[in-house]
């Protein structure tokens, strides 16, 4: 008998230790507290949900997906320590998104990881932190990244803002870090060039993710003058800057990157700044192919949010494409797959994962938040608004020249 | 300008209000207890869970009145089953019995609420336009915030210079043992003491929760300001708390409306000598100014702006 229960144990350990291997483990690291929670848990859900389709179509190669989410609090020394906790638990692929000071600390840990350990290499795949610099400058082999950077977005806001002559003073106010400063360098220099006549009134930096009342700032857009605010806020910054601007009454057009994120559309609705905000993304769903429009149905019904990251959606399917296609998912197989990848976009037309720096290229959208046409389908955060195309830029022309010179392994 | 101005001071003004609430109770309680309470913006952010928890079930205004008496009572029940204990092998265990007790609540809200921000939202009663001027509007929330925070002041004012109970505490303030020695039961006013500081900071949270943010952070993103005010206003000194929670409040709010740099200032040959600390705005440096004050205060008058005694 104890024999027996011995054996049974050993053939349970064995169990157990081939099922380990039958997970392909995605670390997901991103804020799950403090400021910029809501975004995080929602990026967390989109990416659980990815995963549960796939392996409900079989899995990959036979094998289970598995998204187990690092709680890095937004914070760069955090998120190292998550990323080695992570590899330490079997975790070959890394997935963030949400603040470029912490994109740019993990992609640095990820390629000395990598030099330090050949064979064991681990990818970075990042869906959100569009700082240009990480595919220039310090763009780097083992990172991809499915979200546009910063310049393309504000090289298509600005196009789209270019024929718009109510626009005569701008305020610029963005986070104080590495992205927000390049937000606002890039929106003075094509305003510049493409709006010459247009006067920056107001250019603000204000600390991340730390203020709870922007009711100051507000007062000061208001004594400004400005006519039009142009702002790369996430998280609550965005959704508090439009709440104190809701308060005050603030009447002006918004040209932003993030307000579609948790508790933006509630915030717009309170302004009652009818289609008069403004957002790029990679998608409208209101106008998306009817594909993503059953997916979205599908995820709001589960997860009881929308869909903020179709890039989500393009980075899981890509992921899988990949693993598929090299019959392996050792990350240095994956990675050769994944450069230079053609993929049918999820919000329609073709994307693809530039050779040269990892960076995706797709169609971009600018959609307005208001009222509902007839036969819309989405409406968000349950306000009865929803978002509705403005504008679209076509892949081919959101490509802008990269100074990366990456390092290929051999 | 003028517009600028006038909200830049109403904002700051009801800011400042809101620091009070906090800063009197922790004045108080430090100035007769000598504990530094660390946990302090934790019951304030109980307050706003606890309001909001109470609002969401039977409404904003029984949330009101019910959520500050909780909080007082967990924070009477702190002191006689904690602190007390923990008094007589001194300061030092005190101090870190605080600084433990705000972790373990910052643990419990994310057990039972979550890590993500609550939805507390402002009563539709106080939702809407108090008034406008030159073209903005005023919330009458934040009105309301203000006229509580007011009534609040006249209230503990009342008490402490016209009851007798007030008296008492005035005197085990720089006395304890004389009262003790008059037959007046000083544990007792020190649980009564700990309990109604902790009740305001709970009304604080109660209605900040909605104007603000409710969420786990939020008592460590207000906790250190705290100290920041009752150092400025002098330690155990109210009058003293009041002032430098205004002060604080239209300092930091009127740092966010100011553009200038050092390079403004003195000009640009100065400014292209400091580099990057040339071009630095007031306005992105405003969240720290409080803190150098702190400082300044620190080295140049430790007994801070109305305080009477150095530690």
């Amino acid at each position: 008998m104890r024999a027996k229960l011995a054996a049974a144990a050993v053939a349970f350990a064995l169990m157990g230790s081939t099922a380990y291997a039958q997970t392909i483990k995605i670390g997901y690291i991103d804020p799950l507290s403090g400021g910029g929670a809501s975004v995080g848990e929602g990026g967390l859900k989109t990416f659980q949900y990815l995963a549960e389709q796939i392996n409900a179509a079989g899995g990959l190669n036979g094998k289970k997906v598995e998204i187990i989410g690092f709680d890095n609090k937004t914070n760069p020394q955090e998120t190292l320590v998550q990323a080695q906790k992570a590899i330490d638990q079997g975790v070959r692929f890394l997935t963030q998104g949400n603040g470029s000071s912490v994109a740019a600390a993990l992609s640095d840990f990820v390629q000395k990881y990598n030099d330090r350990n050949p064979g064991k290499e681990v990818l970075y795949f990042n869906y959100a932190a569009v700082d240009p610099v990480l595919t220039n400058d310090k763009c780097n082999y083992w990172h991809f990244r499915w979200d546009a950077n910063s310049d393309i977005k504000m090289s298509a806001l600005t196009t789209f803002m270019k024929p718009r002559s109510n626009i005569k003073k701008v305020y610029l106010i963005n986070q104080d870090y590495s992205f927000g400063q390049s937000v606002r360098t890039q929106a003075r220099a094509m305003l510049k060039e493409k709006r010459s006549d247009i006067e920056i009134v107001g250019d603000e930096l204000h600390p991340l993710l730390k203020i709870t009342d922007f009711a100051p700032y507000v007062a000061k857009i208001k004594a400004s003058g400005a006519d039009t605010v142009v702002t790369g806020n996430w998280g609550q910054d965005i959704a508090l800057l439009l709440k104190a601007a809701a308060d005050a009454g603030l009447q002006v057009d918004w040209f932003t990157y993030y307000a579609g994120g948790a508790g933006g559309p509630t915030a717009i609705k309170q302004t009652g700044l009818n289609h008069r905000v403004f957002a790029i993304q990679e998608g409208v769903n209101n106008s998306a192919p009817a594909e993503a429009q059953k997916f979205e149905t599908d995820f709001r019904a589960k997860s009881g949010i929308g869909l903020w990251y179709p890039r989500a959606v393009n980075e899981m399917r890509m992921f899988a494409k990949a693993v598929t296609e090299a019959k392996s998912d050792e990350p240095k197989a994956v990675a050769a797959k994944l450069e230079g990848m053609k993929f049918d976009v999820f919000d329609g037309g073709e994307g693809v994962m530039r050779k040269d720096d990892h960076q995706f290229f797709q169609d971009m959208y600018i959609a307005s938040f208001g009222a509902l046409d007839a036969g819309a389908k989405f409406d968000e955060e349950g306000t009865g608004w929803g978002w509705k195309e403005a504008g679209r830029v076509k892949a081919a022309d959101t490509v802008l020249p990269t100074t990366c010179k990456m390092e290929r392994p051999n | 300008m003028l517009e600028l101005i006038t909200f830049s001071t109403l904002n700051g003004v009801l800011y400042g209000m809101l620091l009070f609430m906090m800063a009197s109770g922790l004045t108080l309680i430090f100035s007769m207890m000598g504990v530094l309470n660390f946990a302090h913006a934790s019951f304030y952010m109980l307050g706003a869970y606890f309001g909001f928890e109470i609002s969401r079930r039977i409404g904003f205004w029984p949330g009101f009145f019910i959520a500050p008496l909780v909080v007082g009572a967990i924070g009477a029940v702190v002191e006689r089953y904690g602190l007390r204990q923990v008094h007589r092998f001194g300061h030092v265990p005190e101090l870190l019995f605080t600084f433990g007790l705000a972790f373990v609540i910052e643990e419990l809200v994310q057990m039972f609420w979550g890590k993500l921000p609550a939805d507390y939202r402002v009563p539709p009663s106080l939702d809407f336009i108090a008034f406008r001027l030159f073209d903005t509007t005023y919330p009458a929330y934040r009105m309301f915030m203000f006229l509580t925070a007011v009534a609040m002041f006249v209230f503990l004012l009342a008490i402490l210079t016209r009851t007798r109970v007030g008296l008492i505490i005035q005197a085990s303030l720089t006395h304890p043992n004389m009262v003790a020695m008059l037959g007046h039961d000083v544990p007792k006013i020190f649980m009564l003491v700990f309990g109604v500081g902790a009740a305001l900071a709970g009304l604080a949270g109660v209605i900040a929760g909605p104007a603000l943010v409710t969420q786990p952070s939020m008592a460590a993103l207000l906790g250190p300001i705290l100290f920041v005010v009752i150092v400025v206003g002098g330690l155990g000194s109210l009058s003293g708390a009041f002032v430098a929670s205004i002060l604080i409040g239209l300092v930091q709010t009127f740092a966010v409306a100011i553009n200038a740099s050092l390079t403004d200032v003195f000009g640009p040959s100065v400014g292209a000598a400091l580099g990057d600390l040339g071009t630095v705005t007031v306005a992105q440096i405003a969240p720290i100014i409080p803190y150098v004050l702190l400082v300044l205060i620190l080295i140049f008058r430790p007994t801070g702006l109305f305080g009477t005694r150095e530690s």
